[in-house]
Order: structure tokens, then sequence, then C-alpha cells
């Protein structure tokens, strides 16, 4: 059962089966079924996972013979906490789109989505990590530009063309280090070993880093980021904020940093200084916002500023709650974008200043928001806690101001987002919101798995720390600055 | 040789036939002469690749394999003729005829080797073109077209002539191995020598459209009929690249620092002009003329780092952007059907009414603008990687930008077939299934080259 290349099978075949399909209840369900298999294929992995510093379930094709391109795909221990990230949020945000009448083209773009993220966060070879970088934008674009709102046409062709300069890019440093050794390879390995002088680790270092910056995004890479989120549907925007983000951030861990160590070395204070400005910025100005999915969209750059800095600190403590932040971030904000959609359906609005009081006519939405909100701040006991936790304690071993100011997320995290509960949940309930439904069915059962994990890693964040733990270990003893 | 005399007999059957009234024998008698030269093609693989007939000819891998892809695009285009010829012009037959002498040009340029050959394949090649482009009499842009197209042929064929002969008086000799030893060999290569190197660089730019010898093409591609545009696109065009190649790799490859500035100015320049008007124009079939001279630059990337893996990553690329041509030109026959347009307007909810074309042209698009798991992403990554061995970083990065630049337009048709909605008074069109084989046929071999580049690579 353990064959990694059967996990990226499913959702191609999902994806072309899901095409044909025109009736919009088959097709949901269809889907959700093709993601829950594909949950429980990766159940195995999750059991049969052996936590040291290993790459296992290798597997590996001739791919161009002529050019000596191999498929090589395996599972570490960081790579598999994005895994599990990837394929426990498909089933789930399938399920947050199930009121919306879609044909089963909808689900399939999800579908084929899903297979170009796990070639990204699987792959050991440089083309085929390419490849599934590339694979997984066709589909969003297409998600976002024709099921959104807004300015749709002009804000995704944005998107698209920023993030496809910075994968060109990233392209251009690939051939480059894959001519570089003795016989040409894209493994990840022979890139790895490749002895750079310092002068071309860092071109190198910038190639790679405007790809991952833009998809991250890192300040100030970050400009289609929230006209792209907002006008997004609500699948899309989990989509991006939820699991695409991630493999900018996983781009940096297993490809950037062992690659160009120098180069980062020689840019780590200026990457730094970019992502605190960038926690600082997203804060205040997603403290100014009025439209409620605006405002997570920039809480989403603030938090992943700290994930980036936690990463160039390049230290147990930054790398490990990199890793595990970067499963919170991802639940937390499935959760907020798909409480965000039901407001936005029951009030007809995501104007902050008109909602209020909505606390006294949906409990049950309020109690979820609330646990799920806390958890994006960092509440202790809830799992953004112990990801900022570790993360400031790398960044702090970097450096003490570093940490002071990306301390601030904390603060200024706390403040929006309890403004934002404040303003929908809390207060008098306007006079034409009289009938404002409570979460029911799916929905419930969308947010309690959330609200679970949010508690679950809380409580016990080691489940997913001590699967990557020696992964990053041995990252840190190959790799030192 | 089997295959030139086989095209040749063709196009003499074809044009008895249009005079015995024999319409309906055309197409079937065509295709089946273009399989017959397909055969002879495929048969002639293992065999020993010399210079045949006093060496005027050659027919090794290189000369084999683009003849296959230009047969096999001809077949395409072929297919697609079926009911277009119909509605345009009364003389058939001469179509058909037309296309074969053309193609059969574009096997001489493939093959040459010997100058002679080289100038006798195109002008056969465009001769017959020059009456293809103006064969619709009554229409003043395809008049136009013509006779930009001869003038300007007419000029670029001076040149190339004119490089020959320099090229002759230096060396005494029109044969390619004979060039080669003088290139080898001699101690001080006469300054004629350059001059006509110079000038073949500009015959041979003329025409595969590079820029600043570019600007019949916008205007021939826009005036001839779609058809023929997707013929010239394509096949005339990968022919002449094949000379290109041949020429490059065979002679001039010990005197590339001279001529490497220059190509890199042309290429330069080739891209960048291609790119920025394809971005302002408003008509799908000018932006996909301005794109194919942004094309001609990233073919061009082979010769400027020729080397081993050049004719490959050449037959990918041009593979690729003949079969995306291909569909994008017949998808648009049928828009124009149905909307009278050629406009990107026209194309306004094709997603809706067609959703198959739209897929197939989407493929089509996202192959152009070099998305992996297409063959436009392998036939770039190929020709990326040759220049990248070249240690030509900063043409890469140029070549980046303009791919980034190229997306915008690719992705304007996309965006009106997906996401604008269709003026109401569009008319229902009927798909004839020759047209359904076609388009699905040629989506499909793109996928299967940008998913398995070595089904074709294999063969080079």
């Amino acid at each position: 059962m353990s064959n990694l290349f059967i996990l990226l099978l499913v959702p191609v075949i999902s994806a072309i089966v899901l095409c044909f399909v025109r009736d919009a209840v088959r097709a949901k369900w269809m889907a959700l079924l093709a993601a829950l298999l594909e949950l429980g294929l990766s159940i195995p992995f999750l059991c049969g996972f052996i936590p040291d510093a290993s790459i296992q379930f290798e597997q590996r094709w001739m791919w161009v013979e002529s050019l000596g391109i191999q498929f090589h795909i395996g599972l570490d221990g960081i790579s598999l906490p994005m895994l599990l990230l990837t394929n426990g949020l498909i089933p789930l945000i399938v399920l947050s789109s199930f009121r919306k009448a879609h044909k089963g083209n909808f689900f399939a773009l999800i579908s084929f989505m899903q297979a170009g993220l796990l070639l990204v966060f699987l792959a050991l070879d440089a083309f085929t990590f390419y490849v599934g970088w590339e694979v997984a934008l066709i589909p969003i674009y297409f998600i976002c530009a024709l099921w959104g709102d807004g300015d749709r046409i002009r804000i995704n062709l944005k998107f698209f063309i920023y993030t496809f300069f910075g994968s060109l890019l990233m392209l251009v440093a690939l051939i480059y280090l894959y001519n570089q050794s003795a016989t040409p390879s894209f493994e990840w390995t022979s890139f790895v070993a490749l002895d750079l002088s310092e002068s071309t680790q860092r071109w190198i270092f910038w190639a790679f880093f405007l790809a991952f910056a833009i998809k991250i995004p890192i300040f100030p890479f970050h400009t289609w980021q929230p006209d792209t989120y907002t006008h997004a549907p609500a699948a899309g925007t989990m989509l991006l904020a939820g699991i695409m983000l991630k493999m900018g951030v996983y781009g940096l861990i297993r490809w950037l940093l062992p690659v160009a160590p120098l180069g980062a070395l020689a840019y780590s204070q200026v990457v730094m200084v970019l992502c605190v400005i960038g926690i600082v910025y997203a804060s205040i100005i997603a403290f100014k916002q009025q439209d409620a999915k605006r405002l997570i969209a920039y809480s989403s750059i603030a938090h992943v500023g700290l994930i980036s800095a936690g990463v160039f600190s390049w230290n147990t403590e930054g790398l490990q709650g990199a890793i595990i932040q970067m499963v919170n971030h991802g639940l937390s904000v499935v959760g907020l974008f798909f409480i965000m959609d039901i407001l936005q359906e029951r009030t007809g609005t995501r104007t902050l200043a008109e909602w209020g009081g909505i606390a006294s006519k949906a409990p049950r939405l309020a109690t979820v928001f609330l646990i799920i909100l806390m958890g994006a701040v960092g509440l202790p006991l809830t799992n953004g806690f112990i990801g900022e936790f570790l993360l400031l304690k790398g960044v702090f071993n970097y450096g003490v101001w570093y940490a002071v100011f990306g301390g601030l997320t904390l603060i200024l995290g706390a403040v929006y987002m309890l403004r934002l509960y404040q303003k929908s949940m809390l207060g008098a309930l306007p006079d034409r919101y009289t009938s404002v439904l409570d979460i029911k069915g799916y929905e419930v059962l969308v947010l309690v798995v959330i609200v679970f994990f949010t508690l679950f890693l809380g409580v016990w964040p080691k489940a997913i720390l001590q699967l990557s733990e020696a992964s990053v270990m041995n990252l840190l003893d190959q790799i030192k600055f | 040789m089997g295959a030139i005399i086989t095209l040749c007999v063709l196009g003499i059957v074809v044009l008895y036939l249009g005079l015995f009234k024999a319409k309906n024998a055309l197409l079937p008698v065509t295709l089946l002469g273009l399989v017959v030269t397909l055969g002879f093609l495929v048969s002639g693989w293992n065999n020993e690749a010399l210079p045949q007939f006093h060496g005027m000819v050659i027919f090794d891998r290189l000369a084999l394999s683009f003849s296959i892809l230009c047969v096999v695009i001809t077949g395409l285009v072929m297919l697609l003729s079926k009911e277009y010829f119909k509605n345009i012009s009364t003389y058939l037959s001469e179509y058909f005829c037309l296309i074969i002498f053309s193609l059969l040009g574009a096997l001489l340029v493939n093959s040459y080797h010997n100058f002679a050959m080289l100038f006798i394949g195109i002008e056969v090649m465009s001769v017959a073109l020059y009456i293809l482009v103006g064969i619709r009499k009554t229409d003043l842009a395809s008049n136009e077209a013509a006779l930009k197209y001869f003038l300007m042929g007419a000029f670029s064929t001076g040149f190339l002539l004119f490089g020959i002969t320099l090229l002759y008086g230096a060396s005494g000799t029109f044969d390619l191995t004979a060039l080669q030893a003088y290139v080898q060999t001699s101690s001080e290569i006469s300054p004629l020598f350059y001059g006509g190197v110079l000038l073949l660089l500009c015959g041979l730019c003329f025409k595969v459209g590079a820029a600043p010898f570019h600007f019949w093409t916008p205007d021939v591609y826009d005036g001839a009929p779609i058809l023929i545009t997707s013929f010239m696109s394509t096949v005339v065009k990968v022919a002449s690249f094949v000379g290109f190649l041949r020429l490059f790799s065979t002679v001039l490859i010990p005197l590339h620092d001279f001529w490497t500035p220059v190509l890199l100015t042309i290429i330069i320049v080739t891209l960048f002009v291609g790119n920025i008007t394809a971005l302002l124009q408003s008509s799908f079939k000018r932006m996909m003329a301005y794109s194919s001279i942004s094309h001609a630059g990233y073919m061009l990337f082979a010769i400027v780092s020729i080397g081993a893996m050049s004719a490959s990553g050449m037959l990918v690329y041009a593979a690729a952007y003949s079969l995306a041509s291909v569909i994008a030109f017949g998808v648009l026959i049928l828009v124009k059907r149905s909307t009278g347009s050629e406009n990107f307007e026209s194309f306004n909810g094709l997603a809706k009414r067609e959703p198959m074309l739209a897929l197939v042209l989407t493929i089509a698009m996202l192959s152009l603008a070099g998305i992996p798991l297409t063959a436009g992403f392998m036939g770039k990554f190929m020709l990326f990687n040759n220049v990248m061995g070249s240690y030509n970083i900063t043409l890469l990065i140029l070549a980046v930008i303009n791919a980034a630049v190229g997306v915008y337009y690719y992705l304007h048709v996309v965006v009106n077939m997906y996401f604008r909605k269709a003026e109401e008074d569009v008319m229902e069109q009927h798909v004839p299934a020759s047209y359904k084989i076609v388009l699905v046929g040629a989506a499909v071999l793109t996928l299967i080259i940008g998913i398995y580049p070595d089904s074709i690579l294999g063969f080079l």
C-alpha cells in the first residue's frame, strides 16, 4: 500500500473523471470520496514512517533518458507534515464548498491541484519539483478566475504572471546547477554536494528566493496576495493560503538554504529585515481593514513573515517552529476563511462595519470562531502557541532585535483578530440580521475537525514535532553557515 | 530520395485530378501521397547517411526527422482543409498542388548538401507560397500580403544568392563538406567569406522572420487565408530553421567568434520586438504572427549555442510550436466561421459553447507559453539548457523576461474563452469530424511530448 506514486495518481485520475461529471450533487460526493480515499491512502505513510533522518518510501524512474532527468520522489520528516497537511485539508476544502452547486470541473481542478502540491512536497529531483511547482499554478488560476468575484480577470492575471516570472528565474538557476555537476543531474543530493563559489551562490540565492518569496509572499513581493485572496472563491482562498503558500516555505527549507548556503549567509540579514518589516506592516494594515477577508489575507502575510524568519534563523527551534507553524497556519486560515464565507453567505456582506452581535443568534459559530481565532493568535493550549514560541525562540537565537520586532506579531495579531471578533460577533445585532442561521450539518463537521486539531496540536505538538525532528537535525548538521 | 520523387509525382497527379474535375478525390489522393512519402522517409531511417546525387542532398537523421515532422504537419493542415478551401475559392486542385510543391521545397531545404539545392529548395518553397498567399483574388488584404511577401521574399533571396556567391568566390565550392574542409584547413579565411556569411545570415533571418527582417511577417500572416498562414508558420518556418542549423553546424562552427555577437543581437531584438508588439494586438491572428516572431527568437537559441544537443532541442521546440499553431489556427477557422471576426472578442464564451475547442486551445496556449507537462515546456527547457551549456546567463535572463511577457497575451485568449460572456448573436457551429480528429490529436501529442519527451527524442 505504501506506494507514493499511487498517492500522486489518485488525484490525477479523480480529476480526469470529475471533468465529465456534470451533475452538481454527484460531483461533490465523488470529489469528497476521492479526497477521503487520498487521505486514507496517506495513513499508511504516517504509520509506517520511522522518525529518523532517512528518506523513506523512495521511488525513482528514468524520465528523460537523453538528459539524465529522473522522476524521483520520497518522504522524510520535513515532507511528511506537508503531505498530511495537504491531504487533510483537501477533504475539508471540498466539504466546505458543498453548499454551492459546482459542477465536476470545479472539483476536478482542486484534485489536479492536489497532485501538483504533492509533487512539490515529495520531489527529490529538481525537475520533478519544478513540474509540480508550475502544475499547481494552472488549476488555482482557473479556480480563482472562474469562480472569483470583483475584478477577477485582471487580479488573477497579475497573480499568474507574477508567480510565473518568479518560477522562471528559479528555472534558470536549476538549469545552471544541472550543468555544474560532472554528470548533469537534477538530484537534490547532487545539488547539495556542488561546490559553488560564493559569488555564484549569491545569484542562485536570488533566483530561488524570488520564486519562493513571491509565492509565500514575503514583503515587498506580496502585492498580488491581498487582491487574489480577497476576490477568490472561498475554496480557492483556502487552497492558496492553506496549502499553496507552504510550497514556498517548503522550498526555502528544502532547496534554497541547502543549495546556496553561502548566498543565504550573505543575505540572511536582508531577508530577516524584510520578514520583520512584513510582519509589522501587514499587521498594521490588517488592523485598518474593513473587508474581513482582506483582513485575514494581511494577517496571513504577517504570519508567514514570522515563519520565513524562523527558517532563515536556521536553527532547530526556528525550523521546527516553521514546520509545525505551517501546519497550524494551514488549519487556522482554512477555518477562518470558511467562517468568513459562512458569514458572508448569511449576511450578504464582508464589511466589518455592517456586522455585529452575531454571537447572540449563532452561539455555536461564535464558539468555534473564538477557538480557531485563539489558535491563530497563539494563545497557550492552542496550536499557534507552540509554533510561535518556537519561531520566536529561533529568531531570538539569531538576533535579539529581530525577535523583539517579530514578537509584535503576537500583540498586533491579538489586536486585529480580537477586533474582527468584536466587530462581527459582539455588540448589538443590526435589525436586518434577525434571522442569522447558526452553523449546521457539514459546516459543523468541518469546523469541529479544525477545532479538534487546534486543541490537539496545542496540547500535544509533539505529534508533528517528533516526525520532523530527526530530519531537521540532520539538515542542520549537513548544511552549516 | 523516394520521398522527393513521390511528392513531385503527387503534385502533378493532383493537378490532373483538378483538370478532370475529380474534386472528391483530391483530399484522399493527397493524404495517400503523404503517407507514401512518410513511408519512404521512415524506411530510410537506418540507412547510412551519405550525400547522394553528386553530393546534392543528404538524408541523415536531421533531415529525416524534420522531414517527417513537416509531412505530418502538412497532413494535419490538409485534413483541416476539407471544408475550408471550398468556401473561399474555386481553384481547389491548385491549392493542394501548391501546398505539396511547397512541402517538396521544405524537404529539399531539410536535406540540402549543396548550396545550389538550398537555393532551389527555398525558391520552390517560396514561389508556391507567393501564389497561395494571394489566392483570394478579390480580397485586397490577400493581394497586398502576396505582393509584400513576393517583394520581400525576392529581396531576401537576393541576399541569400549574393551570400552564396561570395562563399563560392572565397572557397571555390558549393558543397558543404568541401566548405567545411575550407573553413577548417585554410590558414587565412578570405574576407569575402565573412561577407558571404553575413549576407547568408540576413537572407535566412528574412525567411524565418527574425527581427530586424521581420516586417513582412505580420502583414503576410494576417492577409493570407488562415490555413495558409498555419502552413507557412509551421512547415515553412521549421524547414528554414533546419537550413540554418545545417549550415551552422557543418560549416560555420569554427567561425563562431565571428557570428555569435551578430546572432545574439538578432535574437535579443527578435524576442523583444515579437513579444512587445504581440502584447498590443487585438486580433488573435496578428497576435499569433507576432508571437511566431518571438518563437523564431527562441529557436535561434539552438543555433547560437550550437552543439550536439542543438538538433534535438530544436526538433522538440519545432514540434511543440507547430502542433500548437495548428491547433490555434484550426480553432480560429471555426471561431471565424461562427462569429465572422478574428479578434480576441470573438472567442468570448467559447468554453460554454464548445468546451472541447476551448480545452484544446488552452493546451496549445499553455504549450506556447511554456508551462510544464506540455511539449512547449520541454522545448524551451532543452533550448535554455543548450544556452546554459555555453554559459550565456544574461541571454537566459532576457529570455525568461520575455517568456513571462508572453504569458500575458497567450492567456488573453484563455481569459476570453473562459471568463467572458459571449454576445448573443453567435451562430451555433457544427464542428466537423476531421477538425475534431486533428485538434484533439494535436493536443494529445502536445501532452505526450510534454510528459514523456523521450517519445520524440529517441529519434535523434
